[in-house]
C-alpha cells in the first residue's frame, strides 16, 4: 500500500527511509524531506498547551498528483511519514491510522533492543520486516 | 586415479599423479558435484575414493560454483576449463574434473595455469564456499596427508549429522568417510546444511571442554556410518581425544532426533552454563536481566553491535526490553553459535523458544565451576597450539562451554563442541565481523588445539566458556541499585513520616539561591562529620540554608523532609545530603560491620561529595544563565523599541 515510509528523528534527520523499489527513490525521499515542514506546522498549531492530548496522527499531509502523504508524531517528536498511491482510493484513514500504529509498535520494540543507540539508523530486521509487509500489502 | 586420469582423457591432460589425500579430496568433490545436481551417482563409498566414478559426469552448475569459490579469476578458470579437457569433451567427467582441481590448487598457489604444473606436488585446492556452506578452507598445504581430504563442508552439504566430531571418529574409524556415504538422512537436510553444522559444530564444541583441533577439514564423517578406510592419517585426528570420539558418536545418535534444526538446541549442559551466568547477572532465576546488564554481559562476547542487536532481536520474544531465564540462553545460545560460525537464522528456531526451553529445562541448579573462565577465554588464548585454522578462534571461549569433559557423559556436548571446533562455515553473507572473527580466530584456534596429551591438562584447566567480567563483590553492577538497597534499608525503618525516604540518587541539590558558600561550608563540616553520627547539629544547619524558601520547585518536596530533621534523619535532599546518606545508613551499616560495606560507603561518600560539587557547579551556572537570560531579554527590548526607528 505503502509506496514509501520514512521515519525522521527528532532532529530532521531519517532513522530510516524505504521506497518501494521500483519508482525513482530520490523523489520520494524529497517528498518526505519536504513533508516535514507540514509536519512542523501542524504540530506547533495544535498549540503548546496541549501537547498532552495532542493527537498523535497527523492525517494527510498534503496530496501531490501522484501521491499521498500522511504524518505521524510520537511524543518524542519522531515522525513517521508515509507515501501512498493515489490511485489507492480504497485506502482508507482507518487503515492509515493502523499502519501507523504498526509503524509505532516496532518502532518501540526497535528501542527496546539495548544494542540499538537513539538516534542510529534502524536496522532491525523485524522492523524491515514490518515495513516491507506494510508495502506489498495492496500492490 | 592415474589410470583413469590417464585413460580419460587420451591424448588430453598427461595422466594425473594425485596422493592419497587428493584422491580423496577430489573424488569428494566430484561426487558433491555431481551428486548435487540431483543426478549423479549414488553416494559413494569411502572406499570408492581411490576409484574413479568414471560413469559420473559433475554437472556444470556445481562445478562452476565450486571454481568460482575457488576465487581465482575467471580468465584463470576458463583456461583451467580449458585445460583439463571440459571444454573438450564438452562434460566435466571425473578425470576432467580432477585434472582442473588440481589446476586450481596450482593457479591457487601461484604457478602458471599449464599441464606442466600438475606434476608436482601441489597442496590442495582451497574453495570458499558461501552461502550455504559458508566459508571452507580446506586443503592445508601442510597437511597434504589425508586430514584434509576431507572436504567437511562439502560433505555436510550432504550429511547433516556428521558433523559432530568427526575427528575423533577419524581415530576410531576412518574418517574420511564420503559424504555422500552418509546416513540418508542428509538429502533431506541439504537445505539445512548451516544449520546441522552449526548444530554438530555448536554440540561438539560446547561439549569439548578444551579446544580440540577440529578443523574444518576435519572430514564430517557420519558417526553412524564409520567410514570404511577413509583417511586413517590425519594428524588432527590424533589431537582429538577418543574419549569424545565415541561420546560423539553416541550423542550424534541423540542428536538425530525429534527436531531437525539440531545447531540450535541447547544440551543440558550448556542449559546448566548459561543458567549460571543468568544466576551471576541476576540472582532470581524467575525474574529477568534488564537491557543495559544484558547489553554489558553480550558485548563482552565480541560479536559486532549489529548482531548482537539482531541476536537481542531474536530471542526477546516479547520485546520488553529484558530478559527472562529461557530468552537468556536463548540469546546466548545464538551468540554461542555465532560465534562458531554459525550463520544467524532467518526466525528464532523452535528449539529456542521461550516456551519451548521453559519446558525443556526445568532450570537446572548444578553449579558450573567453569564459567569463571569466560573473561579469560573471550580475550582468548591459551598456548596457541599449531591447528591449521580454526575458524571459531574466538568459538573456542564460548565453546569451552562448562562441559566438563571428565563427564564423559556429556556425550552430546562434546560432540558438538567437536563440531564447533571444526572450521565452521561462516557465512560470507553475515556481518563484516564474520570475515574479521575468521581472520582473528585463525590464531585463536590454534591455540585450542592440543594434542592428546595435553587433554587432560586442558580437562583439569578447565576450559571453561567465557566468564563474564570480574563482578565487583557481591554488589550490584549498578550503582544506583547499590545505593538504593543500602541506602532503603537503613532508612525505612528510620524515617518517621510517611514521606518517601530521600531517593539517595538524587544528588544533593544545594538551594540555588542560597550562597553556595554556605553550603559549601555547611558540607564540608557536614560531610567530615558524617562518620560521626551528629544528626542533630546536621538538621539544625540545613535548616538554615532551606530558611530561604528555594527557588526551585523540586526544593518544596524536600521542604517538607527537611523538617523530620528532627529525627536523625536529615532529608538526603537537603544540601547535604552526603553526609546525610552516609551517617543514616551509617549506623546501620556499622551493624553489619563488613569491610565491604565499608568500602562501599567510602565509595557512597566520595560520589555524593563530587555530587555536591557538580551540584554546586550547576546552580553557579544556572545563575549565570538566569543573568545572561535577563540581558538578553532587555537587549530584545532595546531592539523592538529601536525597530520602528530602523527602516526595514
Amino acid at each position: 500500500m505503502a509506496v514509501c515510509v520514512a521515519v525522521i528523528a527528532k532532529e530532521n534527520y531519517p532513522l530510516y527511509i524505504r521506497s518501494a523499489p521500483t519508482e525513482n527513490e530520490l523523489k520520494f525521499h524529497y517528498m518526505v524531506h519536504t513533508s516535514l515542514d507540514v509536519v512542523d506546522e501542524k504540530i506547533s498549531a495544535m498549540g503548546k498547551a496541549l501537547v498532552d492530548q495532542r493527537e498523535l496522527y497527523l492525517g494527510l499531509l498534503y496530496p501531490t498528483e501522484d501521491y499521498k502523504v500522511y504524518g505521524y508524531v510520537t511524543n518524542s517528536k519522531v515522525k513517521f511519514v508515509m507515501v501512498v498511491d493515489s490511485s489507492n482510493t480504497a485506502l482508507r484513514d482507518n487503515e492509515i491510522r493502523s499502519m501507523f500504529r504498526k509503524l509505532h509498535n516496532s518502532y518501540t520494540d526497535v528501542m527496546c533492543n539495548p544494542f540499538y543507540n537513539p538516534g542510529d539508523r534502524i536496522q532491525s530486521r523485524a522492523f524491515d520486516n514490518m515495513v516491507t509487509s506494510m508495502m506489498i500489502q495492496v500492490c | 586415479m592415474e589410470a583413469a586420469a590417464g585413460g580419460g582423457c587420451g591424448s588430453g591432460p598427461p595422466p594425473l599423479l594425485l596422493s592419497e589425500g587428493e584422491q580423496q579430496c577430489y573424488s569428494e568433490l566430484f561426487a558433491r558435484c555431481a551428486g548435487a545436481t540431483g543426478g549423479g551417482p549414488g553416494p559413494v563409498p569411502p572406499d570408492a575414493t581411490r576409484v574413479a566414478p568414471g560413469t559420473a559426469t559433475a554437472a556444470a552448475g556445481p562445478v562452476a560454483d565450486l571454481f568460482r569459490a575457488s576465487q581465482l579469476p575467471a580468465e584463470t578458470l576458463h583456461q583451467i576449463t580449458e585445460l583439463c579437457g571440459a571444454k573438450r569433451v564438452g562434460y566435466f567427467g571425473p578425470t576432467q574434473f580432477y585434472i582442473a582441481l588440481k589446476l586450481i590448487a596450482a593457479a591457487q598457489s601461484g604457478l602458471p595455469v599449464r599441464i606442466e604444473s600438475i606434476k608436482c606436488e601441489l597442496p590442495l585446492p582451497r574453495f570458499m564456499m558461501s552461502k550455504n556452506d559458508g566459508e571452507i578452507r580446506f586443503g592445508n598445504p601442510a597437511e597434504l596427508h589425508g586430514t584434509k581430504a576431507q572436504i567437511p563442508y562439502l560433505t555436510t552439504e550432504k550429511n547433516s549429522f556428521k558433523r559432530t566430531d568427526d575427528e575423533d571418529k577419524q581415530e576410531t574409524q576412518s574418517p574420511t568417510m564420503s559424504p555422500l556415504a552418509s546416513p540418508p538422512s542428509s538429502p533431506p537436510h541439504y537445505q539445512r546444511v548451516p544449520l546441522s553444522h552449526g548444530y554438530s559444530k555448536l554440540r561438539s564444541s560446547t561439549e569439548q571442554m578444551h579446544p580440540a583441533p577440529y578443523e574444518a577439514r576435519q572430514p564430517l564423517v557420519q558417526p553412524e556410518g564409520p567410514s570404511s578406510g577413509g583417511s586413517g592419517s590425519k594428524p588432527l585426528r590424533h589431537q582429538a581425544s577418543l574419549i569424545r570420539s565415541f561420546s560423539v558418536e553416541r550423542e550424534l545418535q541423540d542428536s538425530s532426533s525429534s527436531y531437525p534444526d539440531e545447531p540450535w538446541r541447547i544440551t543440558a549442559e550448556q542449559r546448566e552454563y548459561y543458567v549460571n551466568q543468568f544466576r551471576s547477572l541476576q540472582p532470581d532465576p524467575s525474574s529477568f536481566i534488564s537491557g543495559s546488564v544484558a547489553k554489558n554481559f553480550f558485548t563482552k562476547s565480541k560479536l559486532s553491535i549489529p548482531e548482537l542487536s539482531y541476536i537481542w532481536e531474536l530471542s526477546d520474544a516479547d520485546c520488553d526490553g529484558a530478559l527472562t531465564l529461557p530468552e537468556f540462553c536463548a540469546a546466548f545460545h545464538l551468540i554461542v553459535a555465532r560465534k562458531n560460525g554459525y550463520p544467524l537464522p532467518e526466525g528464532l528456531p523452535p528449539t529456542l523458544q521461550p516456551d519451548y526451553l521453559q519446558a525443556a529445562f526445568p532450570k537446572p541448579k548444578r553449579e558450573c565451576a567453569l564459567y569463571d573462565s569466560y573473561s579469560e577465554s573471550l580475550p582468548a588464548n591459551q598456548q596457541p597450539r599449531d591447528l591449521n585454522r580454526m575458524e571459531k578462534a574466538s568459538v573456542k571461549d564460548m565453546a569451552d562451554f562448562p562441559v566438563p569433559t571428565q563427564d564423559v557423559t556429556g556425550d552430546d556436548k562434546q560432540a558438538l563442541k567437536s563440531a564447533t571446533n571444526e572450521a565452521l562455515p561462516k557465512d560470507v553473507s553475515e556481518e563484516p565481523a564474520t570475515p574479521k572473527d575468521s581472520n582473528s580466530l585463525k590464531a585463536r584456534p590454534r591455540s585450542r588445539s592440543y594434542s592428546s596429551t595435553s587433554i587432560e591438562e586442558a580437562m583439569k584447566r578447565g576450559e571453561d566458556p567465557p566468564t563474564p567480567p570480574p563482578r565487583p563483590q557481591k554488589t550490584h553492577s549498578r550503582a544506583s541499585s547499590l545505593d538504593l538497597n543500602k541506602v532503603f534499608q537503613p532508612s525505612m525503618p528510620a524515617t518517621k513520616s510517611g514521606l518517601l525516604p530521600p531517593p539517595p540518587a538524587l544528588p544533593p541539590r544545594p538551594c540555588p539561591s542560597q550562597s553556595e558558600q554556605v553550603s559549601e561550608a555547611e558540607l564540608l563540616p557536614q560531610l567530615n562529620r558524617a562518620p560521626s553520627q551528629t544528626a542533630e547539629s546536621s538538621p539544625a544547619k540545613k535548616d538554615t540554608p532551606y530558611s530561604q524558601p528555594p527557588s526551585k520547585p523540586i526544593r518544596r518536596k524536600l521542604r517538607p523532609e527537611n523538617q523530620t530533621t528532627e529525627n536523625q534523619e536529615p532529608p538526603t535532599t537537603v544540601s547535604g545530603p552526603a553526609p546525610v546518606a552516609t551517617v543514616k545508613p551509617h549506623p546501620t551499616v556499622q551493624k553489619q560491620s563488613s569491610k565491604q560495606k565499608k568500602a562501599i560507603q567510602t565509595a557512597i561518600r566520595k560520589n555524593k561529595e563530587a555530587n555536591a560539587v557538580l551540584a554546586r557547579l550547576n546552580s553557579e551556572l544556572q545563575q549565570q544563565l538566569k543573568e545572561v537570560h535577563q540581558e538578553r531579554i532587555a537587549l530584545e527590548n532595546q531592539l523592538e523599541q529601536l525597530r520602528p526607528v530602523t527602516v526595514l
